[in-house]
């Protein structure tokens, strides 16, 4: 069923867009930590994306995005009150959400930041103190500040080249912040693989639980393909429906990086091709 | 009915089963077009003559949905199709599909008195000529002479989960009674395996979607991208006021070996590369988006129909190589005959007494060698096939960088879990009466593989008729 984009806002000029849909079925469902496949055009591929926020009164949905390739450079042609030719949700378990005594610190890099969003949202509504770190290379990449202001106590900010912020890494304010407070409750991270993987491995002396959202390939995103395999704990698990969200402590990294790497070549090729027929009218 | 006469004169002779046409191996295995191409009315007319039009036709107990088919090939001999059409509709309702796909040499086929000394009429090849011939025109008015088909119930409706054979039949059946039918697919396109599964050089995607179209027609509302037990539950369905819910959702838990290396890159599912290939149509990339890779040197792992969809595929997609590895024989390979015969005349190897048992990659992950080890059979499991058994210290390596896991599926909990009250087996799948498909649940029915477990495309279609009919009782007395 087609889906209508309400409302579209350019993050990042030509590089991250926010979309808000009108998709009541899926709105009404949607739990922290669910995400969407969607595709844009009869020829298009199925792609996942995470719900980075719902409003169920207005019966909304939304989505963000970073253009990576063809399916995402083909969504960010789109425009307020064009369709979404298919949506399906909301997929994956809900985030596993508990009250603590202690902070959750959330810890989001790159568009990871606004599928974080909804996760440190959902901890709020449980009461709890969240605690936002997040981090880009520099200060003009980075999203959801304001967004996540709004119930954060807390949001801390690193770049790469210090435009803004601390200076350095995420995983440094997070460790900081795990030496200062032993009472920390959670450590949820979103975000690339190698800021995962380097979350997991700040957590650890520390014996924190540790929550990673694994963005794995997918194709049905319904268990019925294995695409979307990890090895967790030394089990073969689905991404999309025994998580997307796992112990960052048992997920093997390594494998997920290579497997993400199975159709590079042909996604080269349909982004080229992409390009080549389609006159950007974002580059600049 | 002069034509009715040459049935009388062929009686007991022995002419034989009309060849069926099809692409030439060394072509087809570079298309994905159909392979097998179908009867000319004359070969259709010399085929149905053959039926001796048996009294107590014992075709008919070998079919699962117990078509008359001594009844539509009567037409046939007449020249009556539309006849005979509707005589296929009375109890199937996806005659094309299953003219195409059905394992008729263990169903109708199986059972053909004329297979006792030679061979079995070919009902599946005439079944599908006269669906094929028919589906041309528009269904609902070939049925009824009118566009509007049927008549509405007010206040009844059904709603089916998933998309497949079971559901469509459901669909079929009760819509064709007037009862408004719902249908909940997870899936951006309709047809269940038959779209996702079964490639097109086997089933031609337009024609389930003709035969989707005229359900259409019949007043089926579809909804795509509906997610049981995420967008939509049963509850959810009952609470709407849903007089009747059919889950009919498929067996699409893919197993894999539990042997190291299965994650490398170049590992699929058949489940994934299937789909890949034919819901995302990648053998037409980089026309459309999906990509499927493809190796030179494949091992497809398993031998039942999926298995040799898979290697064929493969074939098609270029491989240099293509070997089915299997752990018993040939003779016990479960797939359909005509498939085992296509794969083999396409070319692909029988790797027969081998079984995986690692997979080796490169130090990027991607699949590059294949260990295999010698098996040899033993007595008979319960299963009535002989059981492999592993000989000692016979491995050997192939070259491989990409192997397809065949070796059957599992129910898949998405939908089971989500429905509080609902009795599974210990294996996962729905408990139904064996009568009516009722599940533990009143008023919601199961039926198709997430009963059975993995079976046949026509299994499914008796069991979601078995549940259309009870639904139909209950609503309309
Ligand atoms: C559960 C989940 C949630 C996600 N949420 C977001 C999000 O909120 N925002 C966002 O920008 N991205 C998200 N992603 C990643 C997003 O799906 C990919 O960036 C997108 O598929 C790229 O498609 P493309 O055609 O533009 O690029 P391509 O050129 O096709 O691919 C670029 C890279 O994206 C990955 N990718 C490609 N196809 C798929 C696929 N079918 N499924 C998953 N990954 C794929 C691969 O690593 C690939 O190398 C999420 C992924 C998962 C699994
Ligand atoms: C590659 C392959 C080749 C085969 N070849 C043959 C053959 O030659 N002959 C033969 O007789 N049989 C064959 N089979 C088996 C046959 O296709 C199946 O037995 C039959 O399709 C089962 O029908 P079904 O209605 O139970 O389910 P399916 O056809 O599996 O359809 C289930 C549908 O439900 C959808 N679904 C799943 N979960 C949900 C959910 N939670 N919510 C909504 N929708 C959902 C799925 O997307 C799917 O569309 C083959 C199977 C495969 C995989
Ligand atoms: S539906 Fe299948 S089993 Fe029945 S007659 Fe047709 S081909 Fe044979
Ligand atoms: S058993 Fe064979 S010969 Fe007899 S009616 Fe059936 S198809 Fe015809
Ligand atoms: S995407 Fe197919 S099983 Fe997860």
């Amino acid at each position: 069923m087609p889906s209508r984009i309400l409302k579209k806002r350019s993050l990042i000029p030509g590089q991250t867009s926010e979309l808000v849909l009108d998709a009541p079925h899926i709105a009404a469902k949607a739990k922290p930590g669910n995400f969407v496949i969607l595709r844009v055009s009869e020829n298009g591929e199925r792609i996942p994306l995470t719900i980075a926020d719902t409003d169920k009164k207005a019966g909304t949905i939304t989505i963000v995005y970073l253009v990576l390739g063809k399916t995402t450079a083909q969504l960010e042609t789109l425009k307020e009150g064009d369709d979404i030719l298919d949506l399906c949700g909301p997929l994956g378990k809900d985030t596993d959400i508990h009250k603590y005594d202690g902070p959750v610190i959330c810890v989001g890099g790159g568009t990871g930041i606004a599928a974080m969003h909804h996760i440190a949202k959902g901890h709020h509504m449980a009461g709890n103190h969240v605690i936002a770190i997040i981090g880009a290379r520099t200060k003009d990449l980075l999203l959801f500040e304001k967004e996540l202001k709004r119930f954060c106590p807390e949001v801390l900010v690193s770049t790469d080249d210090g435009s803004y912020g601390h200076k350095g890494l995420v995983t440094e304010i997070l460790e900081a912040r795990l030496k200062a407070d032993p009472t920390i409750g959670e450590v949820v991270a979103v975000g690339p693989v190698p800021m995962m993987a380097a979350v997991a491995r700040t957590t650890k002396p520390f014996g924190v639980k540790t929550v990673v959202s694994l963005n794995s390939i997918m194709v049905d995103g319904i268990g019925m393909c294995g695409a979307c395999r990890v090895s967790v704990g030394g089990k073969t698990q689905f991404a999309c429906v025994d998580g997307p969200e796992f112990d960052g402590q048992l997920v093997d990294f390594k494998e997920l990086s290579s497997r993400l790497s199975a159709f590079k070549a042909m996604e080269q090729i349909s982004y080229e091709e992409f390009k080549k027929s389609h006159v950007c009218k974002c580059s600049h | 009915m002069s034509a009715n006469a040459p049935t009388e004169k062929k009686k007991g002779k022995a002419v034989p089963r009309t060849a069926m046409p099809e692409q030439p191996a060394s072509v087809r295995v570079t298309n994905f077009n159909e392979v097998t191409l179908g009867y000319t009315p004359e070969m259709a007319l010399t085929e149905a003559n053959r039926c001796i039009q048996c009294k107590k036709p014992l075709c008919v107990k070998g079919c699962p949905v117990e078509i008359n088919i001594p009844g539509f090939i009567k037409k046939i001999v007449e020249g009556d199709l539309h006849e005979s059409y509707k005589v296929l509709r009375e109890t199937n309702s996806l005659p094309a599909v299953c003219g195409r796909v059905c394992p008729q040499e263990t169903q109708c086929e199986g059972s053909c008195i004329m297979g006792k000394k030679g061979e079995p009429v070919a009902i599946g090849r005439l079944e599908r000529f006269v669906a094929d011939t028919f589906m041309a025109s528009d269904a609902c008015e070939q049925l009824t002479g009118t566009h509007a088909c049927s008549l509405e119930h007010e206040g009844l409706k059904v709603a089916c989960i998933g998309a497949g054979p079971s559901s469509l039949t459901v669909a079929g059946y009760l819509s064709s009674l007037g009862i408004k039918v719902h249908v909940y697919e997870a899936l951006h396109e309709l047809g269940g395996v038959l779209i996702y599964g079964i490639p097109e050089f086997r089933l031609p995607k337009e024609i389930v979607r003709k035969e989707i179209e005229a359900m259409k027609a019949q007043g089926v509302e579809f909804h795509t991208n509906w997610v049981g037990g995420k967008t939509i539950t049963v509850q959810d369905l009952i609470d709407q006021g849903f007089n009747a819910v059919f889950i009919g959702v498929g067996a699409g838990l893919p197993k894999f070996l539990r042997v190291p290396g299965e994650n490398l890159i170049g590992v699929f599912s058949a489940n994934e590369y299937l789909t890949r290939v034919n819901l995302g149509r990648a053998y037409t990339f980089p026309a459309v988006d999906t990509p499927a890779y493809t190796g030179k040197n494949v091992a497809v792992f398993g031998a039942g129909n999926v298995a040799m969809d898979a290697a064929r595929t493969a074939k098609r997609l270029g491989a240099d190589r293509v070997m089915i590895v299997y752990r018993r024989s040939e003779k016990e390979m479960p797939a359909r005959l005509e498939e085992l015969h296509h794969a083999k005349d396409e070319g692909i190897e029988l790797m027969c007494l081998n079984a995986p048992v690692e997979l080796i990659g490169d130090e990027k992950g991607w699949l590059k060698t294949l260990t295999v080890q010698k098996m040899m059979l033993g007595e008979p499991d319960e299963s009535g096939r002989c059981s492999p058994i592993a000989c000692d210290g016979q491995f050997c390596d192939i070259p491989c960088d990409m192997a397809i896991i065949a070796v059957g599926t599992g129910s898949n909990p998405l939908m089971t879990n989500s429905t509080p009250g609902l009795e599974l087996n210990k294996w996962g799948y729905i408990t139904v009466n064996e009568d009516t498909g009722e599940t533990s649940i009143p008023n919601v029915f199961a039926g198709g593989d997430i009963v059975t477990g993995a079976a046949t495309v026509i299994s499914a279609m008796g069991a979601g008729r078995r549940a259309a009919k009870e639904i139909a009782r209950r609503l309309l007395g």
